[in-house]
């Protein structure tokens, strides 16, 4: 007994140091990272509560459903008309990115060869990074330099801001469909388009959807692209998005918070309010949405 | 190492596996119309040779049962059967597939439609995330049958001894059925669109004795409908269900392996007189 333990017992002796040292840099790697973490919820919660403590006292029934009162500094009044811009010109942005988001993600999982497949990636990569006034440069370069300022614009600007979001969450939720489900609609005698649409596309359906609110939620609070493409502050609503600017969320914070009235900057703050709860909501749901999908595609 | 006479490793066999060896018909001795002429079919995946030296007829409305060790590619020979392997990269066929007298790897043929005339089953159930009777109706009503639906997913369940379990609960998701219910399942689906024969890839390994039993009664009852193939691991589902068998060999060559056809015969004869050693040793439960 004594004569077998003894060896192991020195062999953990001449380690022992070392093993320490492991220890505490493990320990160190773990403490830095977690801090890290809470910086980053700290962070988040610091934002989120000084825009709920500041912009609350703004927040009433009228201000969400009432249009702003004439000129800066008056009493009163809403942002009702850059709450229905805003979802305008996200929307018809998402009408445009969401299905083409959807075809390229098709073309990535299901026709693209090894060759073809990977720069188009790349590509969704860089449109991802490119920094959204850039984007907004160009689409003023292009639309608003000729022509005029309108919701339109501020629509192609986030519909390609939103285009590799959604092609990329739609690429990831199709490659999680089953082979076998590929396998028995093949063995089925059915045309390859049948089975895209009849079964790959709504057995990925929610974690596209999933995605597409991700996406959407971004867009609702992008300022740069509205700032050069539909930079107006008004108190009528306008829906003519082809023909004009239209008020919007974003503008409406900017506006105000440069205001020199009191007033105003409460007016910004509870317009940021009504902005991060839109983004939050639809995050959060989006999110949650997302994690039934995968664990019902892949817990099968 | 010292072999014993094939007489006694058949005997071995028998006693091994303890079970009635399906009846010598008629069929079995292969008097029926051919369904597949396979000529000296040799598979490629990329340079590698997977199985090689099929030569075989599958005859009509008989069951035949494909067997051999893990890798000897049971599966690959399965799928040449109805075009499935078309999509693995690499893939390569040479040598000849009669489908009723017609090469069905000839440029004019068009593989969907192969495969539509031809059903699979697969090692796991594999239900589409539908309800049970879209699962049935989605085929048809793609492929132009749309007469009578109902009709039809009702028989397909009824063929697939599953109708009196479901028949409550068309409309509820089949991914809450048991194994054993969406692997019949699956089989109801690919008989709904009325394919001439059946190719079932280890359709019972993943499902528990009671479940293999219902299976393997089905397929019994398909006999008379339809032409069977069906690969197995388990010996004694092979004994149980098949009237021909053919046993597939891992052959090793300065290193490379690939699988070539040792013996096609009648399932009596591969289990009681096996006409080659390696059948024998397979059978008796001695690989390698
Ligand atoms: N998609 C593929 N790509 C390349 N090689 C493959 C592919 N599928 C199978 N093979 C190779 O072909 C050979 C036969 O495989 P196959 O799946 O047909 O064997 P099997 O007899 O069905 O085996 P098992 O009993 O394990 O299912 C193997 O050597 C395998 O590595
Ligand atoms: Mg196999």
């Amino acid at each position: 007994m004594t004569t077998t333990s003894s060896p192991s017992t020195t062999l953990l002796g001449a380690e022992d140091l070392n093993l320490r040292r492991r220890r505490l840099t493990d320990r160190l790697m773990r403490l830095s990272a977690t801090a890290a973490a809470g910086v980053a919820v700290a962070v988040l919660a610091i934002v989120v509560g000084s825009v709920v403590i500041k912009g609350a006292s703004a927040l009433s029934i009228p201000f969400l459903t009432q249009n702003p009162a004439v000129g800066l500094g008056a009493v009163g009044g809403g942002i009702a008309n850059a709450i229905v811009g805003s979802a305008l010109i996200v929307a018809v942005g998402t009408a445009m990115a969401l299905p083409l988001g959807i075809l390229i993600a098709l073309y990535l999982t299901e026709f693209a060869t090894p060759r073809t497949a990977p720069p188009i990636r790349l590509v969704l990569d860089l449109l991802n990074g490119t920094p959204t006034i850039v984007i907004g440069v160009f689409i003023f370069g292009l639309l608003v330099v000729s022509h005029s300022q309108t919701g339109f614009a501020a629509s192609i600007a986030l519909a390609i801001i939103m285009l590799p979001l959604m092609a990329r969450t739609t690429q990831e939720m199709l490659l999680l469909v089953p082979g076998d489900l590929r396998n028995a609609a093949h063995a089925l005698g059915v045309r390859r388009w049948r089975m895209i649409l009849g079964i790959v596309l709504p057995s990925a359906l929610g974690g596209i959807l999933t995605g597409a609110i991700l996406a959407v939620a971004r867009a609702f609070g992008e300022t740069a692209p509205l700032l050069l493409c539909d930079s107006v502050f008004g108190n009528t609503t306008s829906l003519n998005i082809f023909g004009t600017a239209i008020p919007n969320i974003p503008m409406d914070i900017y506006r105000y918070s440069e205001s020199g009235f009191p007033t105003d900057h409460a007016r910004a703050w509870g317009a940021a309010l009504v902005l991060i709860a839109l983004i939050l909501v639809g995050n959060l749901s989006a999110r949650a949405m997302l994690a039934r999908q995968r664990r019902r595609l892949a817990g099968r | 190492m010292s072999l014993s006479p094939p007489e006694k490793i058949a005997e071995q066999a028998r006693s091994l596996l303890n079970v009635e060896v399906a009846g010598e018909s008629a069929a079995a001795a292969g008097g029926t119309e051919v369904v597949y002429e396979l000529r000296d079919v040799h598979v490629h995946y990329g340079q590698a040779l997977a199985v090689g030296g099929m030569n075989m007829r599958i005859h009509k409305n008989v069951i035949t049962a494909i067997i051999g060790p893990s890798g000897c590619g049971k599966s690959t020979m399965l799928r040449t059967l109805n075009r499935m392997n078309d999509a693995i990269p690499g893939f390569r066929l040479t040598g000849e597939v009669l489908y009723h007298d017609r090469s069905i790897y000839e440029r004019s043929i068009d593989p969907v439609e192969v495969r539509r005339r031809i059903g699979m089953v697969f090692q796991r159930p594999n239900p589409f995330p539908k309800s049970i009777y879209e699962n049935i109706a989605w085929a048809p009503r793609i492929l132009g049958l749309r007469a009578d639906l109902e009709e039809r997913v009702e028989n397909a369940l009824r063929a697939a001894a599953l109708w009196d379990e479901v028949k409550d609960r068309l409309k509820q998701s089949a991914l809450g059925l048991s194994g054993g219910q969406q692997q019949r399942l699956c089989i109801a689906r690919a008989l709904a669109i009325e394919p001439d024969v059946l190719l079932l890839d280890e359709p019972c390994s993943a499902l528990d004795p009671i479940a293999t039993a219902s299976v393997e009664e089905l397929m019994h009852e398909l006999k008379r409908d339809y032409t069977q193939v069906i690969v197995t691991h388990n010996m004694q589902q092979a004994a149980r269900v098949a009237d021909r068998t053919a046993f597939f060999s891992l052959n090793v060559e300065n290193g490379s392996r690939s699988g070539v056809l040792v013996e096609y015969d009648t399932t009596k004869k591969i289990f009681t007189s096996p006409g080659d050693q390696r059948t024998a040793d397979y059978i008796a439960g001695r690989f390698g």
